[in-house]
Protein backbone atom coordinates (compact mmCIF):
# COMPACT_ATOMS: atom_id res chain seq x y z
CA UNK A 1 0.00 0.00 0.00
CA UNK A 2 2.99 2.20 0.70
CA UNK A 3 4.00 2.01 -2.92
CA UNK A 4 0.46 3.90 -3.84
CA UNK A 5 1.67 6.43 -1.79
CA UNK A 6 5.29 7.10 -2.91
CA UNK A 7 3.82 7.00 -6.74
CA UNK A 8 1.35 9.49 -5.97
CA UNK A 9 4.03 11.96 -4.19
CA UNK A 10 6.33 11.59 -7.02
CA UNK A 11 3.67 12.25 -10.02
CA UNK A 12 3.03 15.26 -6.93
CA UNK A 13 6.70 16.64 -6.94
CA UNK A 14 6.60 15.96 -10.94
CA UNK A 15 3.35 18.22 -11.75
CA UNK A 16 4.42 20.78 -9.29
CA UNK A 17 7.42 21.18 -11.18
CA UNK A 18 6.05 21.14 -14.65
CA UNK A 19 3.87 23.66 -13.30
CA UNK A 20 6.42 25.80 -12.22
CA UNK A 21 8.12 25.59 -15.38
CA UNK A 22 5.38 26.79 -17.55
CA UNK A 23 5.44 30.31 -16.12
CA UNK A 24 9.03 30.24 -16.78
CA UNK A 25 7.61 29.17 -20.38
CA UNK A 26 5.56 32.15 -20.91
CA UNK A 27 2.37 31.05 -18.71
CA UNK A 28 0.79 33.79 -16.36
CA UNK A 29 2.04 33.84 -12.77
CA UNK A 30 0.59 30.90 -10.28
CA UNK A 31 -0.98 29.98 -14.02
CA UNK A 32 1.20 26.66 -14.95
CA UNK A 33 -2.03 25.03 -15.06
CA UNK A 34 -5.78 26.24 -14.30
CA UNK A 35 -8.45 23.82 -15.84
CA UNK A 36 -10.90 26.54 -15.41
CA UNK A 37 -8.92 29.46 -17.10
CA UNK A 38 -7.68 27.36 -19.69
CA UNK A 39 -11.45 26.14 -20.48
CA UNK A 40 -12.46 29.78 -20.37
CA UNK A 41 -9.58 31.01 -22.94
CA UNK A 42 -10.09 28.19 -25.31
CA UNK A 43 -14.30 28.96 -25.15
CA UNK A 44 -12.75 32.75 -25.88
CA UNK A 45 -11.17 31.30 -28.60
CA UNK A 46 -14.18 29.61 -30.08
CA UNK A 47 -15.73 32.93 -30.00
CA UNK A 48 -18.00 31.87 -27.26
CA UNK A 49 -17.36 34.88 -25.49
CA UNK A 50 -15.81 37.98 -26.68
CA UNK A 51 -13.10 38.58 -23.61
CA UNK A 52 -10.54 39.67 -25.87
CA UNK A 53 -8.33 39.48 -22.85
CA UNK A 54 -9.31 35.65 -21.77
CA UNK A 55 -8.62 34.19 -25.24
CA UNK A 56 -6.54 31.32 -26.44
CA UNK A 57 -6.43 27.93 -27.34
CA UNK A 58 -4.75 26.82 -24.50
CA UNK A 59 -2.82 23.05 -25.79
CA UNK A 60 -2.60 22.11 -21.83
CA UNK A 61 -6.20 21.40 -21.90
CA UNK A 62 -5.74 19.27 -25.28
CA UNK A 63 -2.43 17.40 -23.87
CA UNK A 64 -4.06 16.58 -20.23
CA UNK A 65 -7.09 14.47 -22.08
CA UNK A 66 -5.02 13.22 -24.68
CA UNK A 67 -2.17 12.19 -22.20
CA UNK A 68 -4.78 10.47 -20.46
CA UNK A 69 -6.11 8.93 -22.96
CA UNK A 70 -2.92 7.13 -24.91
CA UNK A 71 -2.13 6.20 -21.15
CA UNK A 72 -5.49 4.35 -20.55
CA UNK A 73 -5.54 2.80 -23.87
CA UNK A 74 -1.69 1.23 -23.20
CA UNK A 75 -2.68 0.55 -19.86
CA UNK A 76 -6.18 -0.99 -20.46
CA UNK A 77 -8.17 0.77 -18.38
CA UNK A 78 -9.49 2.56 -21.26
CA UNK A 79 -13.42 2.23 -20.95
CA UNK A 80 -16.57 3.89 -22.33
CA UNK A 81 -18.79 4.23 -20.34
CA UNK A 82 -21.59 7.09 -19.55
CA UNK A 83 -25.51 7.59 -18.89
CA UNK A 84 -25.30 8.89 -15.31
CA UNK A 85 -27.40 11.53 -15.09
CA UNK A 86 -25.98 13.85 -17.65
CA UNK A 87 -28.00 16.82 -17.65
CA UNK A 88 -27.81 17.07 -13.74
CA UNK A 89 -23.79 16.98 -14.08
CA UNK A 90 -23.59 19.93 -17.28
CA UNK A 91 -25.51 21.82 -14.62
CA UNK A 92 -22.85 21.09 -11.83
CA UNK A 93 -20.07 21.98 -14.22
CA UNK A 94 -21.64 25.12 -15.40
CA UNK A 95 -22.17 26.32 -11.78
CA UNK A 96 -18.16 24.82 -10.77
CA UNK A 97 -17.01 27.08 -12.99
CA UNK A 98 -19.15 30.07 -12.04
CA UNK A 99 -17.48 29.43 -8.63
CA UNK A 100 -14.05 29.17 -10.23
CA UNK A 101 -13.95 31.88 -12.39
CA UNK A 102 -15.69 33.94 -8.72
CA UNK A 103 -12.11 33.29 -7.23
CA UNK A 104 -10.17 32.63 -10.41
CA UNK A 105 -9.12 29.49 -10.57
CA UNK A 106 -9.47 25.77 -10.39
CA UNK A 107 -8.17 23.82 -7.22
CA UNK A 108 -4.94 22.92 -9.26
CA UNK A 109 -4.49 26.89 -9.96
CA UNK A 110 -5.69 27.55 -6.04
CA UNK A 111 -2.23 25.61 -4.89
CA UNK A 112 0.14 27.29 -7.26
CA UNK A 113 -1.68 30.49 -6.32
CA UNK A 114 -0.22 29.09 -2.60
CA UNK A 115 2.79 27.59 -3.53
CA UNK A 116 3.69 31.39 -5.03
CA UNK A 117 2.60 33.31 -2.36
CA UNK A 118 -1.19 34.16 -2.90
CA UNK A 119 -2.88 34.35 0.24
CA UNK A 120 -5.76 35.25 -0.99
CA UNK A 121 -6.23 31.67 -1.87
CA UNK A 122 -6.33 30.74 1.87
CA UNK A 123 -9.42 32.09 1.94
CA UNK A 124 -10.60 29.94 -0.99
CA UNK A 125 -8.96 26.76 0.14
CA UNK A 126 -10.91 27.29 3.44
CA UNK A 127 -14.30 28.11 1.38
CA UNK A 128 -13.27 25.10 -0.82
CA UNK A 129 -12.79 22.84 2.43
CA UNK A 130 -16.32 24.08 3.56
CA UNK A 131 -18.15 23.56 0.23
CA UNK A 132 -16.00 19.32 0.41
CA UNK A 133 -17.65 19.71 3.69
CA UNK A 134 -21.30 20.17 2.88
CA UNK A 135 -20.88 17.98 -0.35
CA UNK A 136 -19.72 15.04 2.34
CA UNK A 137 -22.48 15.54 4.22
CA UNK A 138 -24.71 14.68 1.14
CA UNK A 139 -22.75 11.88 0.48
CA UNK A 140 -23.38 10.42 4.37
CA UNK A 141 -26.88 11.20 3.51
CA UNK A 142 -26.73 8.68 0.16
CA UNK A 143 -26.38 11.45 -2.14
CA UNK A 144 -25.11 9.82 -5.67
CA UNK A 145 -26.18 10.29 -9.64
CA UNK A 146 -27.22 7.47 -11.62
CA UNK A 147 -24.72 4.60 -12.23
CA UNK A 148 -22.71 4.46 -15.35
CA UNK A 149 -22.75 2.14 -18.19
CA UNK A 150 -21.02 0.35 -21.12
CA UNK A 151 -21.48 2.41 -23.98
CA UNK A 152 -20.45 2.12 -27.44
CA UNK A 153 -16.34 2.15 -27.77
CA UNK A 154 -16.67 4.77 -30.64
CA UNK A 155 -18.31 7.16 -28.40
CA UNK A 156 -15.68 7.44 -25.28
CA UNK A 157 -13.34 8.36 -28.53
CA UNK A 158 -15.44 11.13 -29.58
CA UNK A 159 -13.85 13.65 -27.39
CA UNK A 160 -10.47 13.06 -27.31
CA UNK A 161 -10.12 12.73 -31.34
CA UNK A 162 -12.37 16.40 -31.24
CA UNK A 163 -9.30 17.09 -29.07
CA UNK A 164 -6.90 16.23 -32.04
CA UNK A 165 -8.60 18.09 -34.50
CA UNK A 166 -8.87 21.36 -32.17
CA UNK A 167 -5.11 20.87 -31.89
CA UNK A 168 -4.77 20.20 -36.04
CA UNK A 169 -6.50 24.00 -36.28
CA UNK A 170 -5.08 25.63 -34.06
CA UNK A 171 -1.48 24.69 -35.56
CA UNK A 172 -2.54 24.74 -39.40
CA UNK A 173 -5.01 28.22 -39.14
CA UNK A 174 -4.55 29.55 -36.21
CA UNK A 175 -6.63 33.12 -37.51
CA UNK A 176 -9.45 30.51 -37.54
CA UNK A 177 -9.76 31.99 -33.48
CA UNK A 178 -10.14 34.77 -31.74
CA UNK A 179 -6.41 35.21 -29.61
CA UNK A 180 -5.69 37.73 -27.38
CA UNK A 181 -3.21 40.28 -28.99
CA UNK A 182 -1.93 42.00 -26.18
CA UNK A 183 1.15 40.56 -24.30
CA UNK A 184 0.26 41.52 -20.87
CA UNK A 185 -3.49 39.72 -20.55
CA UNK A 186 -3.89 36.25 -19.37
CA UNK A 187 -4.75 35.25 -23.09
CA UNK A 188 -1.57 36.74 -24.02
CA UNK A 189 0.93 35.18 -22.37
CA UNK A 190 1.61 31.33 -23.17
CA UNK A 191 4.38 29.25 -23.31
CA UNK A 192 5.26 27.93 -27.01
CA UNK A 193 2.81 25.20 -27.94
CA UNK A 194 4.55 22.48 -28.68
CA UNK A 195 5.87 22.94 -24.52
CA UNK A 196 2.22 23.44 -23.39
CA UNK A 197 0.97 20.43 -25.24
CA UNK A 198 3.54 18.25 -23.66
CA UNK A 199 2.88 19.20 -20.15
CA UNK A 200 -0.36 18.63 -20.57
CA UNK A 201 0.46 15.06 -21.80
CA UNK A 202 2.51 14.26 -19.15
CA UNK A 203 1.22 15.53 -16.22
CA UNK A 204 -2.34 13.85 -17.83
CA UNK A 205 -0.78 10.73 -17.69
CA UNK A 206 0.63 11.08 -14.11
CA UNK A 207 -2.90 12.13 -13.00
CA UNK A 208 -4.46 9.54 -14.86
CA UNK A 209 -2.19 6.64 -13.25
CA UNK A 210 -2.24 8.73 -10.03
CA UNK A 211 -6.26 9.16 -9.90
CA UNK A 212 -4.82 12.74 -8.79
CA UNK A 213 -7.80 14.86 -7.88
CA UNK A 214 -7.70 18.26 -5.92
CA UNK A 215 -10.77 17.94 -4.77
CA UNK A 216 -10.96 14.42 -3.41
CA UNK A 217 -7.88 14.29 -1.44
CA UNK A 218 -9.95 15.88 1.29
CA UNK A 219 -12.83 14.81 0.70
CA UNK A 220 -11.46 11.43 1.70
CA UNK A 221 -9.85 12.34 4.68
CA UNK A 222 -13.38 13.64 5.59
CA UNK A 223 -15.16 10.53 4.74
CA UNK A 224 -12.53 8.05 5.45
CA UNK A 225 -9.38 8.79 6.90
CA UNK A 226 -7.37 8.54 3.89
CA UNK A 227 -4.48 10.28 3.33
CA UNK A 228 -3.80 9.01 -0.48
CA UNK A 229 -4.97 11.70 -2.50
CA UNK A 230 -3.85 14.59 -0.56
CA UNK A 231 -0.25 13.57 -0.41
CA UNK A 232 -0.18 14.10 -3.77
CA UNK A 233 -1.62 17.38 -3.24
CA UNK A 234 0.71 18.34 -0.58
CA UNK A 235 3.63 16.84 -2.95
CA UNK A 236 2.02 19.62 -5.95
CA UNK A 237 2.34 22.69 -2.98
CA UNK A 238 5.92 21.83 -2.10
CA UNK A 239 7.40 21.60 -4.66
CA UNK A 240 5.28 24.25 -6.67
CA UNK A 241 6.80 26.46 -3.75
CA UNK A 242 10.34 25.30 -4.10
CA UNK A 243 10.42 26.21 -7.79
CA UNK A 244 8.45 29.43 -6.90
CA UNK A 245 11.41 30.45 -4.07
CA UNK A 246 14.43 29.07 -6.62
CA UNK A 247 12.99 31.05 -9.40
CA UNK A 248 11.84 34.16 -7.72
CA UNK A 249 8.49 33.84 -8.28
CA UNK A 250 7.93 33.69 -4.69
CA UNK A 251 5.74 36.86 -3.86
CA UNK A 252 4.03 36.60 -0.09
CA UNK A 253 0.66 39.13 0.13
CA UNK A 254 -2.61 39.60 -0.34
CA UNK A 255 -2.52 42.82 -2.71
CA UNK A 256 -1.48 43.10 -5.95
CA UNK A 257 -1.06 39.17 -6.77
CA UNK A 258 -1.45 38.37 -10.24
CA UNK A 259 -4.97 37.57 -11.44
CA UNK A 260 -6.37 37.68 -8.40
CA UNK A 261 -8.49 39.78 -6.19
CA UNK A 262 -8.57 40.49 -2.22
CA UNK A 263 -12.71 40.13 -1.90
CA UNK A 264 -11.88 37.92 1.13
CA UNK A 265 -15.87 36.80 1.47
CA UNK A 266 -16.31 36.19 -2.59
CA UNK A 267 -13.28 34.01 -2.46
CA UNK A 268 -14.36 31.77 -0.02
CA UNK A 269 -17.47 31.46 -1.45
CA UNK A 270 -17.00 31.04 -5.11
CA UNK A 271 -14.58 27.99 -4.25
CA UNK A 272 -17.38 26.80 -1.50
CA UNK A 273 -19.60 26.03 -4.76
CA UNK A 274 -16.71 24.78 -6.38
CA UNK A 275 -15.94 22.54 -3.87
CA UNK A 276 -19.65 21.39 -3.25
CA UNK A 277 -20.17 20.97 -7.01
CA UNK A 278 -16.94 19.21 -7.68
CA UNK A 279 -17.91 16.62 -4.95
CA UNK A 280 -21.07 16.25 -6.48
CA UNK A 281 -19.10 15.26 -9.91
CA UNK A 282 -16.96 12.80 -8.35
CA UNK A 283 -13.83 15.08 -8.93
CA UNK A 284 -12.24 18.15 -9.44
CA UNK A 285 -11.98 19.92 -12.97
CA UNK A 286 -8.74 18.42 -13.37
CA UNK A 287 -10.15 14.82 -12.48
CA UNK A 288 -13.17 15.27 -15.18
CA UNK A 289 -10.32 15.79 -17.70
CA UNK A 290 -8.31 12.58 -16.78
CA UNK A 291 -11.87 10.77 -16.87
CA UNK A 292 -12.64 12.41 -20.18
CA UNK A 293 -9.59 10.80 -21.63
CA UNK A 294 -10.53 7.38 -20.36
CA UNK A 295 -13.54 7.68 -22.11
CA UNK A 296 -16.12 8.86 -19.92
CA UNK A 297 -18.63 10.83 -21.32
CA UNK A 298 -20.15 11.87 -17.99
CA UNK A 299 -17.10 13.68 -17.66
CA UNK A 300 -16.81 14.45 -21.49
CA UNK A 301 -20.38 16.29 -20.39
CA UNK A 302 -19.17 17.94 -17.37
CA UNK A 303 -16.47 19.00 -19.19
CA UNK A 304 -18.96 20.86 -21.59
CA UNK A 305 -20.85 22.47 -18.90
CA UNK A 306 -17.07 24.20 -17.76
CA UNK A 307 -17.31 25.26 -21.05
CA UNK A 308 -20.56 26.98 -21.36
CA UNK A 309 -20.40 28.14 -18.02
CA UNK A 310 -17.41 29.75 -18.41
CA UNK A 311 -18.32 31.51 -21.65
CA UNK A 312 -21.85 32.71 -19.64
CA UNK A 313 -19.68 34.34 -16.73
CA UNK A 314 -18.11 36.29 -19.57
CA UNK A 315 -20.50 37.23 -21.70
CA UNK A 316 -23.13 38.39 -18.45
CA UNK A 317 -20.00 39.72 -16.42
CA UNK A 318 -19.90 36.67 -13.50
CA UNK A 319 -16.36 36.62 -13.99
CA UNK A 320 -14.11 38.35 -11.55
CA UNK A 321 -10.91 39.90 -12.77
CA UNK A 322 -7.94 41.40 -10.84
CA UNK A 323 -10.19 44.86 -9.78
CA UNK A 324 -12.75 42.10 -7.69
CA UNK A 325 -16.25 40.28 -8.58
CA UNK A 326 -18.60 41.96 -9.83
CA UNK A 327 -22.81 42.23 -8.47
CA UNK A 328 -23.76 39.93 -11.21
CA UNK A 329 -20.71 36.73 -10.46
CA UNK A 330 -22.29 37.36 -6.46
CA UNK A 331 -26.06 36.77 -7.64
CA UNK A 332 -24.77 34.15 -9.76
CA UNK A 333 -22.47 32.31 -7.13
CA UNK A 334 -25.31 32.90 -4.60
CA UNK A 335 -27.63 31.10 -6.97
CA UNK A 336 -25.31 28.63 -7.97
CA UNK A 337 -24.88 27.47 -3.93
CA UNK A 338 -29.20 27.07 -3.99
CA UNK A 339 -29.29 24.94 -7.34
CA UNK A 340 -26.44 22.95 -6.28
CA UNK A 341 -28.29 22.22 -2.90
CA UNK A 342 -31.24 21.69 -4.13
CA UNK A 343 -29.48 19.03 -6.78
CA UNK A 344 -28.16 17.52 -4.22
CA UNK A 345 -30.95 17.43 -2.01
CA UNK A 346 -33.01 15.79 -4.59
CA UNK A 347 -30.34 13.18 -5.14
CA UNK A 348 -29.71 11.93 -1.39
CA UNK A 349 -32.51 9.33 -0.98
CA UNK A 350 -31.82 6.02 0.07
CA UNK A 351 -32.03 3.38 -2.19
CA UNK A 352 -32.72 0.11 -1.25
CA UNK A 353 -30.22 -2.26 -0.84
CA UNK A 354 -29.58 -5.19 -2.73
CA UNK B 1 -22.58 -9.32 -2.63
CA UNK B 2 -22.63 -5.53 -2.71
CA UNK B 3 -23.25 -4.18 -6.69
CA UNK B 4 -21.17 -1.39 -7.12
CA UNK B 5 -20.85 -1.59 -10.89
CA UNK B 6 -21.31 1.68 -12.72
CA UNK B 7 -20.81 3.71 -9.93
CA UNK B 8 -17.48 5.57 -9.29
CA UNK B 9 -15.42 6.78 -6.36
CA UNK B 10 -16.18 7.25 -3.38
CA UNK B 11 -19.65 5.36 -3.62
CA UNK B 12 -18.20 1.84 -4.09
CA UNK B 13 -16.32 2.45 -0.98
CA UNK B 14 -19.17 4.12 0.80
CA UNK B 15 -21.46 0.90 -0.27
CA UNK B 16 -19.25 -1.16 1.71
CA UNK B 17 -18.58 0.90 4.61
CA UNK B 18 -22.27 0.69 5.23
CA UNK B 19 -22.16 -2.22 4.80
CA UNK B 20 -19.76 -3.15 7.39
CA UNK B 21 -21.59 -2.10 9.83
CA UNK B 22 -23.43 -5.13 10.13
CA UNK B 23 -20.35 -6.55 12.14
CA UNK B 24 -19.75 -9.47 9.10
CA UNK B 25 -16.29 -11.20 8.90
CA UNK B 26 -16.94 -11.49 5.00
CA UNK B 27 -18.18 -9.11 2.26
CA UNK B 28 -17.80 -9.30 -1.24
CA UNK B 29 -18.00 -6.55 -3.55
CA UNK B 30 -18.14 -6.38 -7.52
CA UNK B 31 -17.04 -3.21 -9.18
CA UNK B 32 -16.16 -2.25 -12.36
CA UNK B 33 -13.58 0.08 -12.88
CA UNK B 34 -9.61 0.49 -11.98
CA UNK B 35 -10.14 3.11 -8.86
CA UNK B 36 -12.48 1.79 -7.32
CA UNK B 37 -10.99 -1.34 -7.36
CA UNK B 38 -7.79 0.01 -5.86
CA UNK B 39 -9.85 2.56 -3.28
CA UNK B 40 -11.99 -0.50 -2.41
CA UNK B 41 -8.89 -2.47 -1.36
CA UNK B 42 -6.71 0.49 0.43
CA UNK B 43 -9.98 0.92 2.25
CA UNK B 44 -10.85 -2.86 3.32
CA UNK B 45 -6.51 -3.02 3.91
CA UNK B 46 -6.88 0.36 6.37
CA UNK B 47 -9.82 -1.40 8.41
CA UNK B 48 -7.75 -4.88 8.69
CA UNK B 49 -8.98 -7.15 6.41
CA UNK B 50 -7.30 -9.12 4.17
CA UNK B 51 -8.59 -8.68 0.04
CA UNK B 52 -8.75 -11.09 -2.84
CA UNK B 53 -9.20 -9.22 -6.07
CA UNK B 54 -10.74 -11.89 -8.62
CA UNK B 55 -10.32 -10.54 -12.45
CA UNK B 56 -13.92 -10.67 -14.79
CA UNK B 57 -13.31 -9.44 -17.44
CA UNK B 58 -14.17 -5.65 -17.27
CA UNK B 59 -15.74 -6.46 -13.54
CA UNK B 60 -13.74 -7.17 -10.26
CA UNK B 61 -15.19 -9.15 -7.83
CA UNK B 62 -13.65 -7.85 -4.24
CA UNK B 63 -13.38 -10.52 -1.99
CA UNK B 64 -13.21 -9.43 1.77
CA UNK B 65 -12.58 -11.08 5.15
CA UNK B 66 -11.35 -10.51 8.78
Amino acid sequence: MKKEYYKIIFAGIIIGIISTALVLFGNPKNMGFCIACFIRDTAGAMKLHSASAVQYVRPEIIGLILGSFILSMFSKEHKAVGGSSPITRFILGFFAMVGALMFLGCPFRMILRLAGGDYNAILGLFGFIVGIGIGVFFLKKGYSLNRTYEIKKIDGNIFPIIQVIILILFVAFPALFALSSEPNVPGGMHAPIIISLVAGLIVGALAQKTRFCMMGGIRDIILFKDFKLISGFVAVLISALIMNIIFKKFTPGFEGQAIAHSDFLWNFLGTLLLGFASVLLGGCPLRQLILTGEGNVDSAITFLGYFVGAAFCHNFSLASSGKGPTLNGKIAVIFGIIVVTIIAIVNSKKEKKV
Amino acid sequence: MIDARGFSCPQPVFMLMESMKSGDTYYEIMVDNHAAKENVSRFATSKDFNVEVEDKGNEYLIKVKK
